[in-house]
């Protein structure tokens, strides 16, 4: 179970994987999660399901390395299995049947957008795509996802393809210009989203976010997910993770990412210990 | 032996508990409680009556053959001790260690009207504790009968249903939403109160009898009940638990710094924290650690922290002690290892510094005023009473409720208005055809000898049902 079929890495620090998981893959739709594990001593992580193919009875995934843990399932090839591979996880997100639909990924949250670009065109809906990256090298998935998009937008931090600047600027430059647009979907770094969400919000623009909090067991026991939305306390993993971006407390997410910094800094460093002692050369792409 | 010589036992004091010492035990996760060698056990054993009708077995939920049991650790017949407890207990080095016994067994035994009743419990675990030693149980000859039968969550509850239903000859499969089976016992209740390698050698002896477990598989999410039904199962038992975990909805709730005790405890016994970092889940503990509520939940919860580091760990209970919840052996031992009671104290709210990490907790005072719906005096809070205590991490063990992912996506399986599973009869049959369910998940948070006592009958009325 859980055999990882197929490799690709997307950029020094993105690996997209092809898993044997016939059970998730029967259930899944765009907008949930798995939670991999990956060594019996290992943590457990949230991964987006960022296609699937219940005939073939895989899930695809796309890891995206920052410390520890992604790290570890980076560095798995194909023919390895990963240990755990729970879901499909929380609830899938709410697709309208009217467009158009401006999709915005940023970084690593492209892979997310994928499968939600690729149900909405099958439903007939019209989506504009926003992809970003810092750089042109660490943009991903552009080629699927102009497959599955009327329009596709691109925009590098550095200006090494498509718009000079952020997502949002793009976002920004297509809601002034009068175009109609019936929702937006954002899924990337908490600081993205929560730029998207302050862009969209003065216009009154339905607008969808899918939160990455700290989680455990993903299945509503623990509460480590918590966020607050609309001033309610909900928890990501059952609640979520798809949200009304207007009514997240994103300052409240952002900080609970952090709760762990120092202790993941330390697994970190047990990391590179570890990889300069034994594969030879370092793992690591640059970090974030 | 004469009368004589018979009763004079029954007056010495019941035998002491070998535990490891407390200034040493708060720096490690070992078992505590030690258990009895086979001297302690007997001399224990020879303080029973052997009762005629013995009321202590009207007091266990299984009716474990409580004076039988005893009389042959008496005799040194200790295997036999140990297969007479199993013909109606199947995890005894389990219950031996966390059954609430002052207010089971231990609580009708006789001499417990004058003295100190037998210690039922210490004698059940040195029974199953000697049993292991020896080696592995025999596995049962068992006739295949061709039917299946899905079983969903790992606990106790889980694991006694299929266990029973497996020696009856069906195909049994256990469906556990996280890595590993276990429930509770293995991601809530701490490795030095129930050490982890116990749950596992039960479990072993579950899948000796050819139980088949598949972990990483939500029910709800992953396939549903029906789905199940679809595969060809004949029925489904529901052993989910109680696993969702209550909040008090006080100001500072989502604070860098509070957890849920599920959380805490997960993280901890799971994960292992407290291995951090040869184990990779983290747990952050402060210097000083407050945990609210007074249950066993909560006295795991304050003696992890101790146990990772945290200077001060304060239980906060708006009750008085008389009405802890908890067993009583656990907040003797909480007490013993420095932990802090504040009793009749009530939190209104937690404060957060500048960074949103907590920095203190607000409490009232409260005194006891009239008897409540429960019958114990029900806490009123003292006017103008407010302090804060200055600790750095919150640990709310307040209770949990069932988790609904699979009652709603199982159609037609009701609950009732705290989410529990509605049961039809005494065997746990649930508003659904051949769908039985016991545990938590019907009682709402309670003890592993109910959720196994459940598990049973369960188990039983599917033999008779499937049978036709
Ligand atoms: C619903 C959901 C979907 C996600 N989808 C993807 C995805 O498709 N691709 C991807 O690359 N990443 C995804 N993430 C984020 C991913 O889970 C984290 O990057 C990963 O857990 C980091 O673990 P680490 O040990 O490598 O890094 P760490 O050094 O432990 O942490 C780095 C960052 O990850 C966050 N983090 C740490 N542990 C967890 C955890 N258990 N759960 C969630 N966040 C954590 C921390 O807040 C920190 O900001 C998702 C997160 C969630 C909650
Ligand atoms: C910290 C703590 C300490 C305790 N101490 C004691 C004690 O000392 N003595 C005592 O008698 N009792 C104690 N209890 C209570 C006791 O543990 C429970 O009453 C008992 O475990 C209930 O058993 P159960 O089988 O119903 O459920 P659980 O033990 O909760 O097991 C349920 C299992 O089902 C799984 N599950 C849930 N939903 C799904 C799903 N949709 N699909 C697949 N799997 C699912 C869960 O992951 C879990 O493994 C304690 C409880 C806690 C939390
Ligand atoms: S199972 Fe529990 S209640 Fe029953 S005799 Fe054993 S310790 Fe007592
Ligand atoms: S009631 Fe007490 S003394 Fe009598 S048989 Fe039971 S354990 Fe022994
Ligand atoms: S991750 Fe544990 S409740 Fe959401």
């Amino acid at each position: 179970m859980f055999e990882i079929l197929k490799k690709r890495d997307l950029t020094p620090v993105t690996k997209l994987f092809v898993v044997e998981a016939p059970l998730v893959a029967r259930k899944a739709r765009p907008g949930q999660f798995v939670i991999v594990r990956v060594t019996e001593s290992g943590e457990r992580i949230p991964l987006t399901i960022a296609d699937y193919d219940a005939g073939a009875g895989t899930v695809t995934i796309v890891v995206q390395e920052v410390g520890l843990t992604s790290r570890l399932v980076g560095a798995l090839g194909e023919g390895e299995r990963i240990l755990d591979f729970v879901g499909p996880l929380g609830r899938p997100a709410p697709l309208t049947d009217r467009g158009p639909v401006v999709l915005v990924g940023g970084g690593f949250g492209v892979a997310p957008i994928y499968p939600i670009a690729k149900v909405l065109k099958t439903k007939g809906v019209k989506v504009i795509s926003i992809i970003g990256a810092r750089t042109k090298d660490l943009l991903i998935l552009e080629e699927e996802m102009r497959s599955v998009s009327d329009e596709l937008l691109v925009a590098t931090d550095d200006g090494s393809k498509g718009h000079k600047g952020f997502v949002t600027d793009v976002l920004k430059q297509l809601i002034e210009s009068g175009r109609e647009i019936e929702e937006v979907i954002a899924i990337g770094p908490m600081v993205m989203m929560r730029a998207v969400s302050r862009t969209t919000e003065p216009y009154k623009l339905r607008t969808l976010v899918s939160l990455d909090p700290i989680m455990v067991d993903g299945t509503g026991m623990c509460g480590a997910c918590r966020c607050t939305v609309g001033g309610e306390v909900k928890f990501a993993c059952v609640d979520g993770p798809i949200f009304d971006a207007h009514q997240v407390d994103f300052d409240e997410a952002v900080r609970r990412g952090h709760m762990y910094d120092a202790e993941q800094k330390l697994a970190l460093a047990k990391l590179e210990v570890a990889a300069t002692g034994g594969r030879g050369g370092c793992a690591c792409g640059g970090g974030r | 032996m004469s009368d004589e010589a018979k009763r004079k036992p029954a007056k010495r004091p019941r035998a002491e508990m070998p535990c490891q010492d407390p200034a040493e035990r708060v720096r490690n996760f070992n078992e505590v409680a030690l258990g009895y060698d086979e001297e302690l056990a007997v001399a224990e054993a020879e303080r029973c009556l052997s009762c005629k009708d013995s009321k202590c077995r009207d007091g266990c939920p299984v009716d474990v053959d409580i004076s039988g049991f005893i009389a042959k650790i008496r005799d040194r017949d200790f295997r036999g001790a140990y297969e007479a407890i199993k013909g109606t207990n199947s995890l005894p080095a389990i219950c031996g260690r966390v059954c609430p016994q002052e207010t089971q067994c231990e609580a009708k035994c006789l001499l417990g009207r004058k003295g100190e009743p037998i210690a039922i419990g210490r004698l059940e675990r040195f029974a199953a504790d000697w049993a292991m030693s020896q080696g592995k149980d025999r596995p049962a000859d068992i006739k295949p009968n061709g039917r299946r039968v899905a079983i969903v969550g790992s606990g106790p509850a889980g694991l006694t249903c299929a266990g029973d239903l497996a020696k009856k000859g069906y195909e049994v499969t256990i469906f556990e939403a996280l890595h590993a089976p276990g429930g509770v016992l293995v991601y809530g209740i701490p490795e030095f109160r129930l050490p982890k390698r116990i749950v596992a050698e039960e479990i072993d002896n579950l899948r000796a009898l050819g139980v088949n477990i598949q972990c990483d598989v939500v029910v709800g999410r992953t396939i549903t009940v029906d789905e199940l039904f679809d595969e060809g199962y004949d029925a489904v038992f529901l052993g989910t638990g109680a696993g969702l975990p209550m909040f008090m909805n006080i100001p500072g709730e989502t604070l860098n710094g509070v957890y849920s005790a599920n959380e805490f405890l997960t993280r901890t016994n799971l994960m292992k924290a407290y291995l951090f970092p040869e184990w990779d889940t983290p747990i952050k503990v402060g210097r000083r650690v407050a945990v609210v509520g007074a249950g066993n939940v909560a006295m795991d919860s304050v003696r992890c922290a101790k146990r990772l580091g945290a200077e001060e760990a304060i239980i906060v209970y708006r009750r008085s002690e008389a009405e802890m919840p908890a067993r009583l052996e656990e907040v003797h031992h909480a007490k013993e290892e420095g932990v802090i009671f504040h009793t009749l104290t009530n939190p209104v709210r937690i404060l957060g510094d500048e960074k949103g990490w907590v920095c203190g907790l607000e409490c009232l005072r409260m005194e006891l005023g009239e008897p409540d719906d429960s019958g114990r005096r029900r806490p009123i809070p003292v006017k103008g009473s407010e302090f804060v205590l200055e600790v750095d991490t919150v640990v709310m063990a307040l209770g949990t409720t069932p988790n609904p992912l699979v009652s709603q996506t199982t159609p037609g399986l009701e609950v009732n208005r705290w989410g529990c599973l509605v049961t039809r009869d005494e065997d746990g049959l649930t508003t659904r055809d051949l769908v039985w369910a016991a545990g938590d998940a019907v009682t709402g948070a309670a003890t592993v000898i109910l959720a196994m006592g459940g598990g049973k009958k369960a188990a039983a009325a599917i033999d008779r049902v499937l049978r036709g």
